[in-house]
């Protein structure tokens, strides 16, 4: 035992000798969270658009009017062309442009009835469904103020309430994916790299033909990672609540242990990861590039699981972080107890015991 | 000119030795290239759906049926308290309840409206903005059929307006997000594999102790930066070409624009990338720290890209920042050049940009490569 504590010591010493790495450590998570929580939302506001008015009466105006005084819309030029169109959108300026019939006021009061045209440059068709439901909704609301005088009978009006998040702040949403996204990367990649470095620096020989057993090597290189994730996790919590605001409706002690738990299941990935990589350089790429941009997209952080093909739905089950998500957004915006998140901690629990087990078996006691 | 070759001959040859790396390198980005440009969408769908049914008339039960029919909810089941409902949202089996109140039939015909109770989970807002349209949508069109039904004919004297909007989707009529996502993903692992390759190669010579003795050698210090650049130019090169006969080949997304553009352009973006990474590289000691920077570039690049979430929404100060971007302007080059067929003069802006990035960027790593400590 006292051989162990030397060498977590040591590993302590390792990690606080390295000021830079250190400073990177502590300072970009809160960079990041800071930057994303104020700069991310998948909300639309401000969206450039461009109007061709073919009639310039006086409802056209107001129509106009209500467009540009919303806060999704602001109008960046009038076009006179229906061949300007294709300019405005091959320079990339604008990203819906709005065409307004002939004599529409004329066709609304005579025969009831006038077309707006909504075009959208849909080579990105998530924003540009988005601007058509908005200009549409936007529209509606002028109509129903127009048609006041002939209000309907016959009305069923559904009241809605929005749980867990009443002003739809996106900072919600982003908040505990960008933590997930942090802890999940840096502690993996924390721990694949040092060990493959010992390993390519030569050192790890030394290790082995010490007495300590390999799987106290193994503990004892993890140890001090954990405690550098949970200050990551605890700064990026405390930063939540007070700068972002986020509630914590659950025990606070609860979202500490689930965050321990994680940790550790990422931790666990990047020792298998060093049992697999020879070099640093090939333990980063696979925890780097592996990692990245799955934890990113099938994790549920930025894109809906339920709305992906069945395959990505299955796929997704396998992404740790997609599991640690729902946990952080039961507990700290839904509020809810171990009872309701349990079957999320046993698959975290799960896949730790799974990768542990895995790189037991792959470790090898020597060197080739 | 000669000595350039030599470096670049013993780069290519570092590369394609490690075994390991190759399929990382080559495999992988692709891999993920099929996969996950299926997984990112906004489009909403399979909307898990509950109700809680406190009136059972017919006029309840047709209300419903709407939801069942249509391809937006998927009609999970019918809570028999407000409690049970309750419970299932927290524990995520529901997203969306509709609560009809008892005798809702009845005052509907007596009072000529009526009031339902929507619950949603709000904790994704944006979703929750859309699911609540998409209800409203329904009850709307109910709302349509019930006055037909109930409603005499004569009291119509007073005609009411009606705007109609008219949907012209251009460049993606079936708005297919992965004639989006396809390209976009390219560019992050493009961009992701030259970043990371370069971050790591100078200081891993420092690290390793070998750097020292080329500093000792009369290689110049331009010709050791280009020769150590070169490598990776041609394999971010060659991975946008195997991404792009993928696009092409199996996702069959369409190329309007000129290839020649889109490669013009995409040779000077990996120069930008390249010279960011070598940069990176010169200012720090070991592999770890140099990691560790290119991956906070990294994550602040791909998020702030625009290509996961619009630009446009981002407050003014997070908007200029993404003007060093460069991931930024490549997503905008690939979707305006392959997808719109824009023309040079069109991306004129963009082009200059990363031309004046890269000479910045490249002369910094450059200037700050020192041969002596």
């Amino acid at each position: 035992m006292k051989q162990f504590r030397g060498f977590v010591i040591k590993e302590f010493y390792h990690i606080f000798r390295d000021k830079r790495s250190l400073f990177i450590l502590f300072g970009m998570p809160v960079a990041q969270i800071l930057l994303f929580g104020f700069a991310i939302t998948n909300e639309i506001n401000n969206v450039d658009i461009a109007v061709l008015d073919h009639s310039k009466d006086a409802t056209t105006e107001e129509i106009i009017n209500s467009i540009s005084a919303s806060e999704y819309f602001s109008i960046d030029q009038f076009i006179e062309r229906e061949a300007d169109i294709e300019t405005v959108f091959k320079q990339g300026k604008v990203k819906a442009v709005l065409n307004i019939e002939k004599d529409f006021s004329q066709k609304l009061i005579k025969e009831g009835k006038a077309y707006v045209q909504i075009i959208t440059d849909a080579t990105d068709p998530n924003t540009a469904n988005t601007i058509f439901n908005y200009v549409t909704a936007i529209l509606q609301k002028y109509q129903s103020t127009q048609n006041k005088s002939t209000e309907f009978p016959y009305q069923i009006v559904a009241q809605t309430r929005m749980v867990y998040n009443p002003e739809l702040k996106g900072v919600f949403m982003f908040v505990p994916g960008v933590m997930t996204i942090i802890l999940m990367l840096v502690s993996a990649m924390m721990t694949s790299i040092s060990i493959t470095r010992e390993k390519e620096l030569g050192t790890m020989e030394i290790l082995l033909v010490s007495p300590l057993k390999p799987f106290q090597v193994i503990v004892g290189k993890v140890v001090p990672y954990i405690f550098l994730s949970v200050i990551n996790a605890i700064v990026i919590v405390v930063l939540s609540i007070f700068i972002f605001k986020m509630p914590v409706e659950g025990s606070l002690f609860l979202l500490g242990l689930e965050s321990i738990l994680f940790i550790v299941t990422a931790l666990a990935l990047g020792i298998l990861i060093s049992s697999i990589a020879q070099t640093q350089q090939t333990a980063m790429m696979i925890s780097l590039m592996g990692l990245m941009l799955p934890v990113i997209l099938l994790s549920g952080f930025i894109f809906p699981i339920s709305s992906m093909p069945v395959i990505l739905q299955i796929i997704s089950n396998i992404v740790p972080a997609k599991w640690f998500i729902i946990i952080i957004k039961g507990i700290m915006l839904k509020g809810v107890g171990l009872w309701f998140i349990w079957k999320e901690t046993l698959i975290l629990l799960g896949m730790t015991v799974f990768f542990i087990g895995l790189s037991v078996k792959k470790y090898k006691i020597r060197l080739e | 000119m000669k000595t350039i070759g030599f470096i670049i001959q013993k780069e290519f040859k570092q590369i394609f030795r490690n075994k390991g790396m190759l399929p990382i390198i080559f495999v992988m980005p692709m891999v993920q290239l099929l996969i996950l440009a299926n997984a990112a969408t906004f489009e909403i769908k399979n909307i898990k759906f509950a109700y809680l049914d406190n009136d059972r008339t017919p006029t309840s039960r047709a209300l419903l049926e709407k939801f069942n029919a249509s391809t937006y909810f998927n009609v999970l089941t019918d809570y028999a308290s407000g409690k049970k409902a309750n419970s299932a949202m927290l524990n995520g089996d529901v997203d969306v309840v509709l609560e009809i109140p008892p005798y809702f039939e009845r005052d509907l015909i007596k009072e000529k409206q009526n009031i339902l109770g929507l619950t949603i989970n709000a904790i994704d807002g944006a979703t929750a903005g859309v699911e609540s349209v998409y209800v409203s949508q329904i009850i709307q069109s109910f709302n349509k059929n019930l006055r037909t039904e109930l409603m005499q004919v004569s009291d119509n004297s007073v005609k009411p307006v009606q705007i109609t909007t008219i949907p012209s989707f251009w460049y993606n009529e079936t708005l297919n997000y992965k004639t989006f996502m396809v390209p976009g993903i390219l560019v992050l692992l493009v961009t992701m594999i030259t970043l990371f390759l370069s971050g790591m190669n100078i200081v891993r010579e420092k690290e390793i102790g070998t750097l020292e003795q080329i500093n000792v050698t009369p290689i110049l210090k331009r010709e050791f930066i280009i020769g150590k650049l070169f490598p990776f130019w041609i394999i971010g090169m060659g991975l946008l070409t195997i991404g792009l006969i993928i696009a092409k080949l199996i996702f069959d997304i369409p190329i309007v624009g000129s290839l020649a553009l889109m490669y013009a352009y995409t040779s000077v973006y990996i120069f930008v990338v390249l010279g960011i990474g070598l940069f990176i590289s010169n200012f720090t000691d070991t592999q770890q720290q140099a990691m560790f920077i290119a991956w906070f570039f990294m994550v602040i690049f791909i998020l702030m890209s625009g290509l996961f979430t619009p630009i446009e929404s981002m407050p003014k100060w997070a908007q200029a920042i993404t003007e060093f971007n460069p991931i930024k302007y490549f997503v905008e080059v690939m979707r305006m050049v392959m997808l719109k067929g824009s023309s040079f003069t069109d991306i004129l802006p963009q082009f200059a940009k990363t031309l004046v990035y890269a000479f910045i960027m490249n002369g910094l790593a450059v200037w700050s490569y020192k041969k002596q400590e």
